[in-house]
């Protein structure tokens, strides 16, 4: 196998596994019936919070801890993103507000949240003007020592850093919690018939608080594992991490709300997404257009699913809409 | 003695609002016994049950279950007690199978095992007489199955009281006898029942006892063996009614509208009529009856336009004579008779053609549930007048009539109709496509949910459009009613009409045979 294919491989790994993370939190989400379309903000939330959460770390200690510094990261990133998350349950749930519009200004709100420190960070690391979390970002990015020498086999499979294998990991749990577990049926009913679910017994407002928050965490790592492993421990005011927040959106409806197709589907994705690297004699304007593969493929499934019309594979049945017990 | 009592509810009151539904009633419910309860719409038994299923919280209330004081602030507090409810809109996920809807929200030990479930479901299935298949998707279930796997839910949960919500509106007679043969099995093995139901003949026929609600208060209570539907009605509405429809037998009938091989598809490709044929008179009442999902819904559409038919199908419509007294009304039409298909809704409309059709949920078709009654009519109306504004004044006048004629109960003509109870909702319906002086009136459910006293209401405007010279077409599922209000039947099944009698000489079972005559056929296509 050629190097060049080796490489669209790795790229097209790391590309799937941070839409991987967008998207199964989503997932999670959608499951409870909330439909929010904050996750690019999500994101953004959970990259820059783990990203300054391991800059003052490392700023302030001459030796850090790479242990430390992964774990201060990973939880700062995981509670920014929950956060968020329960601002956006605390808008839709408790006060009912129209979920898109909530969704939609929360991507606003992290996006602006996230520049607005990143370039504080940028500023405060002095220098170059670019921020460098090294000690952190190598944490993220070590690999098990040996495997990955393994020739092809490593370079294929062994070459990445934890949290890739910790996606399919989530992944596999996920389904399992969703198709075999009691509290998996129970968060499955709720964002199919919510009243059905009350009437049998099933905390709504906790399941879709807990889903939302969780999932929003979940989708946060995306951004976490996007700053700190893709672009190695800095901070690019560009706009990708939104574009990849509504990737996650768009991997979703792809995987037809399964986690296990989320695995398959990132990767798919990352390759739509690099495959020009492959092809020969593209200029600039010709690389934009594959970028586009990716949402081409989402919207020719969301025409295959609806001409199917196979009950499993639609949305959630109440996904998006607010559930109050006394309305008529 | 504090054993008799299953449940006790004292000086329950709720308020919707400004709205009070339920107005300090006390009920007792007593075990081995099967309960009535009766009122007429928004009399508040809906709200008062959904009480007891932690569905609603009263405002002031007392309840004791088996003697203690209890508070029942959810439906988890309900299944302590021991109530079960079964809801007149079944309360299931579609894309789940009947073992998972029931143990949904439980709390068992252990991990989730559907093949234990399977093998208790079957086991309760049998003490009482149900079948049941637990793997089956509930999206897959006729509506007798849905409501079977409602019951077994609330057994399975261990309840001992159970609350059903108008289980008959749905059924057809054989199912509604095996649904009452299961109940007699239930109140012989002790449990306590409650059953909500507009149909007398069913009152007396399956309860003990009879509550009656009238405009949320309570009225009182009969033992069924001392009374009788007549009673039971004035109890009800307060003052002697009379039961009997009147049926007039209009001399001069004139072919209206002519059905021809009307065949028809489903967006899956699935035959939904084949191959109909009937011809419907002005100055008669033809009733179509068939069980729910016959293709009753998919015949009054591609009439009123809402559908494409097959090619070879014809729907002929001839318009009333010139000396006939709704002649002249709308847009004049070819005295040969003119095809309707291919024409555009409002153009049918605009002919005379007109349809009602009340869906299970009743906000689905003909009315915007965010609106109020005023605005609703504009949906008709808008169109007429000239310049650019809207004319508000003859709608909310209409409003005003329909609200004073059917006694629509709402707080204002613009209080948003969805904010009404389901019978208020369908008056309001039925109200504006009779106002429309149409004379073809199609009419779907009218009745469903409707009590006694607004649903003869309902027929008797039904027989005055008749007497006008209107074909009414009266789309039911009562067949009691069809056999008293109809001049015709036509007997639709699997899509096929089964048969066309007249309900004059009929009888029930006539009817229920031709009902299901092609029912096998029509589950394997």
């Amino acid at each position: 196998m050629s190097d060049q294919i080796i490489r669209l491989l790795q790229s097209s790994i790391c590309f799937g596994t941070v839409i991987m993370y967008g998207a199964m939190g989503e997932i999670l989400t959608e499951k409870s019936g909330n439909l929010n379309l904050g996750v690019p903000g999500i994101m953004y939330l959970g990259g820059i919070s783990g990203l300054a959460a391991s800059f003052f770390y490392e700023f302030n200690n001459p030796d850090p801890s790479r242990l430390v510094c992964l774990v201060i990261s990973f939880l700062a990133a995981f509670g920014a993103a929950a956060l968020g998350g329960l601002l956006y349950s605390f808008l839709t749930i408790t006060l009912r507000a129209n979920q898109n519009v909530t969704g939609l200004t929360l991507t606003i709100f992290g996006g602006g949240v996230a520049n607005f420190f990143g370039g504080a960070l940028n500023t405060m690391a002095g220098g170059v003007g670019q921020i460098s979390v090294a000690a952190t970002s190598a944490a993220y990015r070590a690999t098990i020592p040996g495997l990955s020498g393994l020739g092809l086999v490593g370079k294929l499979f062994f070459s990445y850093g934890f949290m890739v294998y910790l996606a399919i990991v989530l992944a596999v749990v996920m389904h399992w919690y969703l198709s075999r577990t009691r509290t998996g049926l129970n968060l499955r009913a709720v964002g199919e018939n919510p009243a059905t679910a009350d009437a049998a017994g099933i905390n709504v407002t906790r399941n879709k608080y807990l889903a939302t928050c969780l999932g929003a965490g979940i989708s946060g790592l995306g951004g976490l594992y996007y700053t700190m492993d893709y672009i190695k421990g800095t901070w690019g005011s560009d706009g990708t991490i939104e574009s990849l927040g509504w990737l996650a959106v768009a991997l979703v409806i792809f995987a037809m709300w399964r986690p296990i197709n989320a695995i398959w589907g990132s990767y798919l994705f990352g390759l739509l997404f690099w495959v020009y690297l492959v092809i020969p004699g593209l200029a600039r304007k010709d690389i934009e257009l594959f970028k586009m593969l990716p949402y081409l493929v989402t919207i020719a499934v969301l025409i295959v699913i609806s001409l199917r019309k196979k009950r499993e594979n639609q949305p959630p049945a109440s996904l998006g809409l607010p559930y109050f017990r006394e309305d008529r | 003695m504090e054993n008799t009592y299953a449940i006790q509810m004292k000086h329950v009151t709720k308020r919707f609002g400004k709205v009070v539904a339920n107005d300090d009633v006390s009920l007792d419910i007593k075990r081995g016994e099967i309960l009535s309860l009766l009122g007429e719409n928004g009399s508040g038994k809906t709200t008062l049950m959904n009480m007891l299923a932690g569905i609603y919280f009263p405002d002031e209330v007392e309840i004791l279950v088996n003697g203690t004081p209890v508070t029942i602030a959810s439906p988890k507090d309900a299944f302590a007690c021991g109530i079960g409810m079964i809801h007149q809109h079944f309360k299931l996920v579609d894309i789940f199978t009947a073992a998972e809807n029931i143990v949904l929200g439980l709390h068992e030990e252990g991990k989730l095992d559907l093949k234990a479930v399977s093998a208790r479901i079957t086991d309760i299935c049998q003490r009482y007489g149900f079948v049941i298949d637990p793997n089956k998707k509930v999206y897959n279930m006729s509506v007798s199955e849905k409501q079977t796997v409602e019951i077994v839910k609330v057994l399975y949960r261990g309840a001992d009281i159970l609350i059903l919500d108008e289980p008959t509106a749905v059924l057809t007679p054989q199912e509604t006898d095996r649904l009452f043969d299961v109940m007699r099995n239930m109140k012989a093995d002790g449990k306590a029942m409650v059953i909500i139901t507009h149909k007398l003949n069913e009152v007396m026929e399956v309860s003990d006892r009879v509550a009656v609600l009238r405009k949320g208060r309570y009225i009182g209570d009969v033992a069924t063996a001392d009374t009788n539907p007549q009673k039971l009605t004035d109890m009800m509405v307060g003052h002697a009614v009379t039961l009997n429809i009147d049926r007039p037998l209009v001399e001069k009938r004139h072919l209206r509208l002519e059905v021809r091989d009307l065949t028809v598809r489903t967006g899956e490709g699935v035959k939904a009529l084949d191959g109909v044929s009937f011809q419907a008179f002005g100055g008669e009442i033809l009733g179509i009856a068939g069980i729910s999902g016959s293709g009753q819904k998919e015949l009054l559409e591609s009439i009123a336009g809402l559908r494409a038919a097959e090619p070879g199908s014809h729907v002929i419509y001839h318009p009333p004579a010139p000396d006939e007294p709704i002649a002249g009304q709308h847009v004049p039409v070819d005295r040969a008779g003119e095809e309707l298909l291919g024409k555009t809704p409002r153009q049918i409309h605009s002919i005379g053609v007109s349809m009602a059709f009340v869906p299970e949920d009743r906000l689905g078709m003909g009315l915007v549930g965010t609106m109020g009654m005023t605005d609703n009519m504009m949906l008709k109306t808008y169109r007429s007048g000239a310049g650019p504004l809207l004319d508000r004044k003859s709608p909310r006048e209409l409003a005003q009539r329909v609200k004073d004629e059917l006694d629509v109960l709402t707080p204002s003509l613009n209080t948003p109709v969805r904010r009404l109870s389901g019978g208020n909702v369908q008056k309001v319906l039925v109200g504006r496509e009779i106002a429309q002086e149409p004379s073809v009136l199609m009419t779907a459910y009218a009745v469903r949910g409707l009590d006694i006293n607004t649903s003869y209401t309902i027929y008797n405007l039904l027989t005055a459009e008749k007497c006008k010279g209107v074909a009414v077409i009266y789309v039911g599922e009562d067949l009691d009613v069809l056999l008293e209000l109809c001049d015709r039947i036509l007997v639709l099944c699997g899509g096929q009409v089964s048969g066309v009698v007249d309900a004059r000489t009929t009888t029930k079972e006539e009817v229920g045979l031709l009902m299901t005559k092609f029912r096998k056929e029509a589950s394997q296509a």
